[in-house]
């Protein structure tokens, strides 16, 4: 059996229909272990205080966010070589919800940020290259909404896909070089991952998961509200032509 | 490919604002931000060369809607795709001609719209060879960004939003180059990293391009 | 050289308009298809041409031989009727034959600005495209479109004297008895079924 045929609409369908609740409950209590635990048992770190906690949702959520683009760059190409419907709406029903994880992770970023640097916002390369991949979230949503044809969309929103990909990639160059530059970056751009306490590690480590499986839930029903949504408009078509 | 060249040319320079609008938006932007920032010399000269750019950049964007949208409309683009000439070949083209119809005047412009914005006089020669390198990356991710919403009835705004963030790595080395430059800096990385960026964009948003069109002539 | 039809299927939106349309037409023959609104010849022509692709059967002609005109002309309003067909002929590495400015009643015309020209003319100057391409097989999508008698006439001695005593093919989509003698293929037997499969939302049925 291969896993081609899960690329059909209603076997996907009758597949990840049971699973979504199993995998969304399974998400909430992840992030709810990884976000009680993150909160109220762990020290305050010298130099951040509490604030430092808002990372137990700023670091899954940015980890989200680029993983989100990344599920959309795979769909797309599967889209444009095997031509599988559910690739095609898996990839716009991830759209919407990778967009509002960059946002959050640049809202808590900020949150965080004001306290500890005392700025909001500074362009900064990680806080630039976010900024960009709204932008191309927008973009992509965009072009997914503007176009009335559904295999036309599909088609056009890949390519932009692709094309856009390789065009934030350069765009996370650009900013790390101008981070270089003449601007002075060097309290921002300390790694926070790397030197992170081992009392921090697991909550942060549960929580990511919380999050990623959160993800999946979403883009799981999203797909399946796309499909259904397909599914209605095919079966009117077909009504009309019989009639 | 020549012929087309050509013909795009020809109808650049006789349908008017070819040439001519895209330079008086320029201008135009130029002599705003003055109005906006304030005359201070000293505020103005260090940001002079990224506005020369963003202005540039936009004044670009301005007729980008046009590089397919009169020819789709009118059938050319249809008897084009079923002619000997490769789409690819034809997108090539289009990012060609526009960058000789805006891209170019804009770059032998934009030296001196910097006398109005007190830019250092180091930076001049950095300006023109960065705006040459960079405007026909802008031309060809442009025409890209112009195949994909060809088909589309209100295509400007969207073509903006798509195109911009594809901008952003040419503008920052463009303008970084340029500052760099002003500053007594070593230049080549940025230059070197926009003339990677127009080669491969040269070399591959033509099909990616081509692509599209297929798809919206379909 | 022939054009060999078998099976094919086309869409249209996605949505299949015709099915197991085959037909053949050999060297020097035209064939005109005849049918209501929307039966789907526009469809069958572009996808004949090679613009849309067919959702199955097959299309048999000659590499680099057809081509394809519609209503829309692609003709620019600021470039010279000359212009605009050496432009073509450009394209297609072929010179100008003078011919073809009697063909088509253009002599007069020759110099003048495509924009400043009547809708019955500028169909005639889309119409010289044929002629200046050189390619064998073509696929015209009402062509006569706001022709008077006269310029059909001149337009069907065009096809029939110049194209297809030649050696060429024509698929012409038409309303009007164009005078040529050809035979005619009516669509209306190719419809598509309701539940023809091939459509792009097939899957979700």
């Amino acid at each position: 059996m291969s896993i081609w045929e899960y690329a059909n609409p209603k076997k996907f369908m009758a597949t990840t229909a049971p699973l979504i609740p199993w995998i969304f409950g399974g998400s909430m209590l992840l992030i709810a272990v990884g976000l009680l635990w993150g909160l109220f048992n762990t020290p305050a770190a010298d130099q951040f205080e509490h604030s430092v906690k808002i990372l137990f949702v700023h670091v899954p959520s940015a980890l989200m966010a680029i993983n989100g683009w990344m599920m959309m760059l795979v769909a797309s190409l599967i889209w444009l070589i095997r031509r599988h419907h559910v690739s095609a709406l898996a990839a716009r029903a991830a759209a919407p919800i990778g967009a509002i994880m960059t946002v959050i992770a640049l809202a808590t970023g900020a949150i965080w940020g004001q306290p500890t640097w005392g700025t909001w916002w500074a362009w900064e390369p990680r806080l630039t290259s976010f900024l960009i991949l709204f932008l191309f979230y927008i973009g992509y949503m965009a072009l997914w909404t503007a176009i009335e044809d559904n295999d036309t969309a599909a088609d056009l929103t890949s390519v932009l896909c692709i094309v856009g990909s390789v065009f934030a990639v350069l765009s996370r160059y650009a900013a790390m070089f101008w981070g270089k530059g003449l601007h002075q970056t060097a309290t921002f751009s300390a790694d926070r991952e790397t030197n992170i306490d081992a009392s921090f590690w697991w909550p942060a480590v549960i929580s990511m998961l919380g999050f990623g499986l959160f993800f999946v839930a979403l883009v799981l029903i999203r797909t399946n509200t796309h499909i259904r949504l397909r599914r209605a408009d095919a079966l009117e078509a077909r009504a009309r032509r019989a009639a | 490919m020549i012929a087309l060249l050509k013909r795009d040319l020809w109808l650049a320079v006789r349908a008017g604002g070819g040439f001519g609008l895209g330079l008086a938006f320029f201008l135009i932007v130029v002599v705003l931000i003055p109005f906006g920032v304030g005359p201070d010399a000293s505020v103005l000269e260090p940001i002079a060369p990224g506005i020369l750019w963003v202005a540039a950049l936009l004044a670009c964007l301005l007729s980008l809607d046009r590089i397919f949208a009169l020819d789709y409309e009118d059938g050319s683009l249809a008897l084009l795709a079923t002619s000997p000439l490769p789409l690819e070949g034809a997108a090539l083209i289009k990012a060609i001609a526009h960058w000789l119809t805006t891209g170019l005047p804009l770059t032998l412009a934009a030296p001196m719209l910097g006398v109005l914005l007190h830019m250092n006089s180091e930076a001049y020669g950095y300006l023109f060879i960065s705006l040459a390198l960079g405007t026909p990356a802008l031309s060809i991710i442009g025409t890209f960004g112009a195949a994909l919403t060809v088909g589309l009835r209100r295509g400007g705004l969207l073509l903006s939003l798509l195109v911009l963030p594809l901008y952003v790595p040419t503008l920052v080395f463009g303008a970084e180059a340029v500052r760099r430059g002003a500053a007594g800096m070593d230049v080549t990385t940025p230059f070197v990293m926009l003339a990677g960026i127009t080669a491969g964009a040269f070399a591959l948003l033509p099909f990616a391009s081509a692509a599209a069109l297929r798809v919206n002539l379909r | 050289m022939r054009l060999a039809v078998t099976d094919l299927a086309c869409a249209r939106g996605g949505v299949p308009v015709l099915s197991g349309v085959s037909f053949t037409v050999e060297a020097g023959q035209a064939l005109v298809l005849r049918g209501a609104n929307g039966i789907g010849k526009t469809t069958l022509l572009r996808t004949l041409a090679g613009l849309q692709p067919a959702l199955s059967g097959e299309i048999d002609l000659p590499d680099d031989q057809a081509a394809y005109a519609s209503h829309a002309d692609g003709i620019k309003a600021q470039l010279s009727v000359e212009e605009n067909l050496s432009f073509w002929a450009e394209v297609y590495g072929n010179p100008v034959p003078d011919t073809i400015y009697e063909a088509f009643d253009l002599v007069d015309l020759r110099h003048r600005m495509a924009g400043t020209l009547s809708a019955g003319q500028k169909r005639r100057l889309g119409l010289s495209r044929l002629g200046v391409i050189g390619r064998k097989v073509l696929f015209l999508d009402e062509p006569t479109v706001s022709l008077d008698r006269f310029s059909v006439n001149l337009f069907a001695d065009f096809i029939r004297d110049q194209h297809l005593a030649k050696g060429g093919i024509a698929v012409i989509a038409t309303h009007i008895d164009l005078g040529l003698d050809a035979p005619e293929l009516d669509l209306e037997p190719f419809r598509a079924s309701a539940d023809q499969s091939g459509g792009s939302d097939e899957a979700f049925l």
